[in-house]
């Protein structure tokens, strides 16, 4: 006898859940195409086969091939809005075209995966960095606009324009829906990257937006199982694992940033950890590094060090180095100081510091200051800290951060 | 799809910056021999030029170019590509893409309003 299945309308709905993302996402792309680049219909058709299935699903049960079946009822859903359309206008020669199309999916193995052509699509150069990343999570991950608008702190009606902006630049300017060719690669990758990278940077912030972070992790996922030759993608994902598992650690019970050096380390997730740095050894055995593989080289240092002290400050050092010699930054020989005082004590690392300050360039960037006065305390000069503190607190962008620099500057 | 290309001069050029710049008659033949090149021409210095509105049914005319363009604009051609990469490695390929600025500016749609 079986015991307790679950109602056929619970089987829908968790399945629903489950592959609510990928389906959406691959069946999207596929209506473009079909459409023709209309996404406003291509969203509209997958939301409701979407909807039919919930109906349908709950009283019939579920499918043996649920993303055909899904794929499918979209499109026919676009061909009869398509057809309705077209009647007495120049469309009829698109849908003639149509009507030679195979009448449907049968199988879930037949259904083509083009989230990596959506992908490339939605982080065109040419389109500004926030329509990618609006068009990105609304294409991919299928969330609304309303979801998009509420993680990205601005109202609905301004992401629905900055929406309706990107998908028609999309269109006017003809952006095309494909992988560039290998020889665009190279300046197409990185802008992928990084738009997915913003989406996990956005979720890890303060205070954290668990979804985003969840759904860039997802993404990056897709990305190496559709490009498993571009260890920069792998890089990204096991940099955004690395980070993740320490999650549970970095705000105390009244929200509070914790540094690294003062978190909880039992509370770091070791099975995102060992995937993460598996993930990563795998790239580096390609031997092609780049910033994403040596940041998240770095990141597997601390996160697989039993505490601060105990971490492999000179190697960190070492990757500082390479990553500021292949991708020169301000910010990144400020991290390489913090390390190198690890090494060799705060005295080492202040004249760098100082030369940084000295560029003028990162006035405005409070962890500048605030580093500063982190290693001036160390080395006892008690004044200059104060006075470094005091600085990065006036310009510290959130709450959180004021009070934990607010927290350093009292004695004790 | 027709793209405008607007061949546009920078402003600040820095020194060294238009180095190994592709040569415009390689590149004039090559485009013209695809038919990617529509039509072309320069077009005269920014004080050559004349403002046209018309506000109250009165036709306003400016000694000059239009503010927003200011003296930018130096050149244009009609590129005729498959999607905007291919204009994109049109326009790259000019060596005014080094030297100053390129705009591309798709067509208005067939059909839309």
């Amino acid at each position: 006898m079986h015991t307790a299945r679950k109602p056929v309308t619970e089987q829908a709905t968790d399945l629903i859940a489950e592959i609510y993302t990928d389906a959406w996402s691959r069946i999207v792309g596929i209506m473009l195409r079909l459409t023709g680049g209309d996404w406003d219909l291509a969203e509209e058709c997958v939301q409701d086969a979407f909807t039919q299935a919930l109906q349908k699903w709950s009283v019939s049960g579920v499918p043996r091939q649920p993303l055909a079946w899904l794929t499918t009822t979209a499109r026919n859903r676009a061909i009869d809005r398509m057809r309705r359309a077209s009647i007495g206008t120049a469309k009829l020669r698109e849908v003639a075209a149509l009507d030679l199309e195979p009448p449907s999916y049968t199988s879930d193995s037949e259904i083509p995966d083009e989230r990596l052509e959506l992908m490339f699509t939605c982080c065109h150069p040419s389109l500004n960095l926030e329509a990618q990343v609006a068009l990105t999570l609304r294409s991919l991950t299928g969330m609304s606009t309303g979801e998009i608008a509420r993680a990205f702190l601005v109202s609905e009606r301004t992401m629905g324009q900055r929406l309706f902006r990107a998908k028609q630049k999309v269109v006017h300017a003809r952006i095309p829906f494909r992988v560039p060719p290998t020889h665009l690669l190279p300046e197409r990758l990185p802008a992928v990257l990084s738009v997915l990278y913003l989406l996990f940077n956005e979720g890890y912030g303060d205070p954290p937006k668990t979804r985003l972070c969840q759904e860039a992790i997802r993404l990056a996922r897709a990305l190496t199982q559709l490009m498993p030759d571009e260890p920069e993608a792998q890089g990204m994902l096991a940099l955004m694992l690395l980070h993740n598992a320490r999650r549970h650690s970095r705000f105390d019970t009244n929200g509070d940033l914790v540094t690294l050096e003062e978190q909880d380390r039992s509370l770091w997730d070791t099975a995102e950890i060992d995937e993460g740095t598996a993930i990563l050894e795998r790239a580096l055995r390609q031997r092609r590094a780049g910033p994403f593989q040596i940041q998240a080289a770095i990141a597997a240092c601390h996160a697989t060090a039993p505490s601060a002290a105990q971490t492999d400050w000179p190697e960190i050092v070492g990757l500082f180095a390479r990553l500021s010699r292949i991708a020169p930054s301000l910010v990144v020989d400020l991290n390489r100081a913090v390390a190198i005082a690890m090494v060799d004590g705060p005295e080492a690392a202040l004249p760098l510091v100082d030369a940084i300050v000295e560029t003028g360039q990162l006035d405005d960037y409070y962890l500048l200051h605030a580093t500063r006065a982190d290693l001036l305390r160390r080395a006892g000069r008690m004044a200059e800290a104060s006075e470094s503190y005091r600085t990065a607190l006036d310009l510290a962008p959130t709450n959180a951060e004021r009070r934990f620099i607010e927290s350093r500057l009292r004695p004790g | 799809m027709k793209y405008l290309m607007l061949v546009c001069i920078d402003p600040d050029p820095k020194p060294g910056q238009a180095d190994g710049a592709p040569d415009v008659d390689d590149w004039v033949k090559e485009m013209d021999s695809k038919q990617i090149r529509l039509m072309c021409n320069r077009v005269l210095q920014a004080r050559d030029a004349t403002t046209v509105l018309v506000r109250n049914r009165e036709v306003l005319l400016t000694d000059g170019p239009y503010a927003e363009t200011k003296d930018l604009i130096a050149g244009f051609d009609v590129l005729e590509c498959a999607d905007i990469d291919e204009a994109i490695q049109v326009a790259a390929r000019h060596p005014m893409a080094w030297s100053g600025v390129i705009e591309l500016r798709p067509f208005w749609p067939d059909g839309e309003d």
